[in-house]
């Protein structure tokens, strides 16, 4: 991890040399003394008639000072750390960061900032320009998002997202617009002058939901998963409208007359900057894939792929004026999958790395900054305007969300309903992106300052108010949960036990909709673009490969902790005394251990699967450790059931039984190429050798430490055996885990260091092992052969004899 | 009776898991869900579509089995006038006993129900606690003393839930907002 983050680190040194270094570059330098002070004795100049002076004897200066050269980096670094000293401090107070979402802090933080700046009459440094904000600040989020957004939901809602986004705008845009020309009419708020086409303006700037604030006020509120995936698509995609409405809209301002020809040209510009940067966005996400097939020997710049390519995407798309965000999130969602393939581990690591802590800083400086800003830039007051800007953002709003979904629910195989479109009502938060957009104004309109103030109002508003009662909103709406404590502990399990059966049953129905494209796209994938864009292109191996690398990983894990805990909780021991105990007296159990038991209970029990919550958490990457914690409480109970001596009626059967899995050489047949030949790094090849040889041992050992690696390294061939007598775990869980998907790849933080030194003292155990087996290997040819012909297609998804358990 | 519709996205489903084209479903099949796989007790929960004896599930075994799953008709008459119905309050009870009695023998006993706590709880927990948990639920639970929990004892113990708390009928409750609307068609009745 030191390495990863120690690259990290370089990164974004480089990132903010290259920051500096364009800032530096234009011309807007805040008025700062610029202090250089040197001791040096100022040397007078001949002036003619001046009586020279006598040549003081200058010294070597031992302490200068040189302010100016360092001033853009030197202020650049103070800001970020100042913002981030106010990101660290939050966290003293767990209770307030629960109540209020960190933008909320950040943004008074930024207030109280500014306050002082303008209090001693500084200006704000002239990084808040537009420009800034949109070419330096708003990709890394973009990019954030773009990257750890969830595929498969968003793709399953695709035609959802889509619909909110761009019709959803729409409707936004020009309802506001309307009514605010509207409001305009009335005399009495004094605001006459400003006509349709400079409301229809505004109205987009303050339509546009902004990802970073939604973001980061979901992350806090658990969220339904349909509903985080349509407000955070919609968030993003709404970019493209929100592209074309200001541009059309501002250029319509200069013209005195619309005319039908530029509504239809709008919607051709529309199409344009819509697939344009999705168009963008998947070439340069197809390049980037394509070059990190062939970076297997420089694997340190390998993340500099990744940024790089997604940052020219975004800027590529700026350069034609299409939507930039689409380009950048498009980018990133094709080129993860394929890249992190084709990437080392320690690569991947670093790049999921690098693109959360650039996010983080990224919105950290964009909320603080806005506070600072909003102190020091001039307004221009309303009451009447303002109001009804809020008013009218809030109403419009609800409304569109009221008939859109009306109308998308019927194509919804899941309709939203009352309280999902609550949410994503209250969930439309508006944030910087508006206020850049209201910066970037142009300044021939004369009510420049008021649409600022009002931007600045509804930003605050939303991001403080909404921000801050969203989450009692939610729990108050939500079903309350009666108290556990009146609970038995009966119901209690059971009720969990019901709920992770939910959860599995909902797993098993599954979404029912686009699988045909679906279907098309995978087939396609596998024949064409894999083979294109990978570097070892083994269809089904990269499944067996992330399954070896991540029970390795377990593995490691568990020499590493060398906890007691796991080698002997589930051991056959236990078990057996239980049945002993079974005859004993009942166990008098006070009130105090029932209290116990219901904490133990309530504090460990797992979680139900909810796959937003690790998305949705915004400053922490996806934690596995319950899914870690599950697959090893599997493997160790499937090894725990195959000991002789379980309770189970069979005791000689295991001994046999383990071995027919094992075609000694022939591990990997048929639907699995030959894996051990080729492999990209040393670990893989390792942990490729070492696998076939694996034989997994029973009886012969107690469940010491060093058992459980080898075990799992081996658990898809023992699975076959093991489910044959693994009655309570009949969900073979090897298998299971084989299918897992890549993306469980990067959870894995490898410590390599440490991984190839256990894995050198795995292989040799597993060497010794091997040789002792192999005579064994031969005992029961009858038990290897029948399984072995019955699927001939999957060995490792052999499932023998299912019917001779009972 | 499950509506034309649910069935045909039924079939769909099942021939999207159905990656050979065989015509039934075999347990790999289920594991190549990657969520079921992570679910505790995914294991369990794969195992209530195959009984023992048998490796293939056709498509109207499929159905059967998540007919479980239907809400509790609102003709209340109708469904206690045929207790076998699988929706009914007996036939999900059914089924929740049967995900703990692995080995199908009419009773949960104290090895199972611990086997059960122990997929479902973290690693923190010690085997000490986990078997003094399984003996508290067992206590409660078990009226004739042998030890075990039979069908009868858990249907009583599940009529005893406080009233918000019906485990077999609730639908999703907890920290996540709302399951999806479509599910509480198919899942264990309304609040």
């Amino acid at each position: 991890m030191d390495l990863s983050s120690r690259r990290g680190v370089d990164l974004f040194v480089i990132f903010c040399v290259f920051l500096s270094l364009l800032y530096g570059s234009r011309a807007e330098v805040p008025s700062r003394p610029t202090a250089s002070v040197t001791i040096l004795p100022p040397i007078k100049p001949d002036n003619g008639p001046q009586p020279y002076p006598e040549e003081e004897k200058s010294n070597l200066p031992v302490f200068t000072m040189n302010y100016s050269r360092i001033q853009i980096p030197f202020e650049i670094t103070l800001w970020m750390l100042l913002a981030s000293f106010a990101k660290i401090g939050f966290h003293v107070y767990p209770k307030i960061t629960f109540w209020v979402p960190e933008s909320c802090l950040l943004v008074s933080i930024g207030l109280i900032v500014g306050g002082i700046m303008y209090s001693v009459h500084e200006k704000p440094p002239a990084v808040l320009t537009s420009n800034v904000f949109f070419l330096y600040m708003l990709p890394p989020i973009v990019l954030d998002s773009g990257y750890f957004m969830p595929t498969r939901p968003f793709f399953e809602n695709v035609g959802t997202v889509l619909w909110f986004a761009v019709v959803g705008t729409l409707w936004n845009s020009i309802g506001i617009g309307m009514s605010l020309f509207a409001i305009c009419q009335i005399e009495a708020f004094g605001v006459q002058d400003i006509n349709l086409q400079e409301n229809l303006l505004f109205a987009t700037i303050i339509s546009a939901v902004d990802p970073v604030a939604v973001l980061s006020v979901f992350e806090d509120v658990s969220v339904n998963e349909q509903l985080y995936i349509v407000v955070f698509g919609e968030c993003l995609f709404n970019d493209a409208v929100t592209v074309v409405l200001y541009s059309m809209f501002s250029f319509v301002t200069e013209m005195p007359v619309v005319e039908p020809v530029d509504v239809f040209l709008g919607v051709a510009r529309f199409l344009v900057v819509g697939l344009g940067g999705m168009g963008f966005g998947v070439l340069f996400g197809f390049v980037a894939a394509f070059t990190t097939r062939f970076t297997s020997k420089v694997r340190e710049i390998e993340p500099l792929f990744i940024f790089m390519y997604s940052y020219l995407a975004y800027l590529v798309a700026e350069l034609f004026a299409i939507s930039s965000i689409m380009a950048i999130v498009c980018c990133a969602l094709t080129m993860k999958y394929y890249v992190e393939e084709n990437v080392s581990q320690r690569s991947c690591t670093t790049i999921r790395h690098v693109v959360k802590m650039l996010g983080a800083i990224s919105e950290t400086l964009i909320f603080f900054f806005l506070g600072v800003v909003t102190i020091t830039t001039e307004h221009e007051w309303n009451w009447g305007y303002i109001l009804f800007t809020l008013l009218f953002a809030f109403i419009w709003r609800g409304l569109g969300i009221l008939v859109l979904t009306q109308i998308i629910n019927p194509f919804r195989t899941i309709p939203f309903n009352t309280k999902d479109q609550f949410g994503m009502a209250y969930g439309g938060l508006r944030g910087a992106i508006s206020f850049a957009l209201a910066f970037t104004l142009p300044d021939n309109i004369g009510r420049k300052h008021l649409f600022v103030t009002a931007t600045i109002v509804i930003i605050l508003f939303t991001v403080f108010l909404q921000g801050i009662s969203i989450r009692p909103l939610i729990e108050f709406i939500n079903v309350r949960r009666t108290n556990r404590k009146t609970d038995t502990i009966n119901i209690e399990i059971h009720t969990r036990l019901m709920e992770h059966t939910m959860a599995g049953i909902e797993d098993l129905c599954g979404q029912w909709s686009h699988y045909y494209w679906k279907d098309k796209f995978m087939k396609f994938n596998n024949r064409i673009l894999r083979r294109i864009l990978l570097r070892d292109n083994r269809a089904e191996s990269s499944i067996v490969a992330l399954y070896k690398k991540l029970e390795l990983q377990n593995a490691i894990e568990i020499l590493d902790t060398a906890s007691g805990d796991i080698s002997a909780a589930p051991s056959i021991i236990s078990l057996q005394e239980e049945k002993k105990n079974s005859t004993k007296p009942k166990k008098k159990f006070l009130a105090a251990d029932l209290k116990n038991m219901h904490d133990i209970l309530s504090k460990n029990m797992y979680k139900i699967r909810e796959r937003t919550v690790s998305y949705t958490s915004k400053h922490a990457l996806p934690n596995d450790n319950q899914r870690r914690e599950i697959l090893i409480r599997r493997h160790s109970s499937i090894r725990r059931s195959l000991r002789p001596g379980s309770f189970q009626t069979r005791q000689i059967v295991p001994k046999s039984q383990k071995y027919f899995s094992l075609p000694p050489g022939e591990s990997l047949n048929s639907r699995f190429p030959p894996t051990r030949q080729s492999s990209a790094d040393a670990q893989e090849t390792m942990s490729e050798v070492a696998y076939p040889g694996r034989r997994s041992r029973f009886g012969n050992r107690s469940s010491s430490g060093a058992m459980m690696p080898l075990h799992r390294l081996g658990t898809l061939k023992e699975v076959s055996s093991v489910d044959f007598l693994n009655e309570s775990e009949r969900g073979s869980t090897g298998r299971g885990s084989q299918s897992r998907p890549q993306s469980l790849r990067h959870h894995l933080s490898a410590d390599d260091n440490n991984g190839l030194v256990d894995e050198m003292r795995i292989r040799q155990v597993e060497e010794e092992e091997e040789e002792e087996e192999r005579p064994q290997a031969s005992q029961p040819p009858a038990w290897a052969a029948e399984p072995r012909d019955e699927t001939p297609q999957n060995p490792l998804l052999r499932r023998p004899q299912w019917n001779e358990k009972k | 009776p499950v509506s034309a519709a649910h069935l045909l996205r039924l079939h769909e489903r099942f021939d999207f898991l159905d990656k050979d084209g065989r015509g039934h479903l075999r347990p790999e099949d289920f594991e190549e869900i990657r969520e079921l796989t992570e679910n505790p007790i995914g294991g369990r929960i794969i195992a209530a579509f195959f009984p023992p004896e048998k490796e293939r599930l056709d498509f109207p075994s499929f159905v059967r089995i998540l007919a479980h799953f239907r809400p509790i008709g609102k003709n209340r008459s109708r469904d206690r006038a045929q207790p076998e119905q699988a929706n009914s309050r007996t036939g999900k009870l059914k089924f929740a006993f049967e995900l703990y009695d692995q080995d199908r023998d009419g009773k949960i006993s104290r090895e199972e129900l611990l086997q059960v706590l122990r997929a479902m709880l973290g690693l923190q927990v010690t085997e000490e606690q986990l078997r003094s948990i399984a003996e508290r639920a067992v206590q409660e639970a078990d009226i004739d003393g042998d030890g075990a929990i039979s069908f009868d004892e858990f249907k009583k113990v599940k009529k005893k839930e406080p009233q918000g708390l019906k485990p077999a009928e609730k639908t999703n409750f907890c920290h996540v907002w709302f399951l999806r609307s479509h599910w509480r068609k198919w899942t264990w009745s309304t609040r």
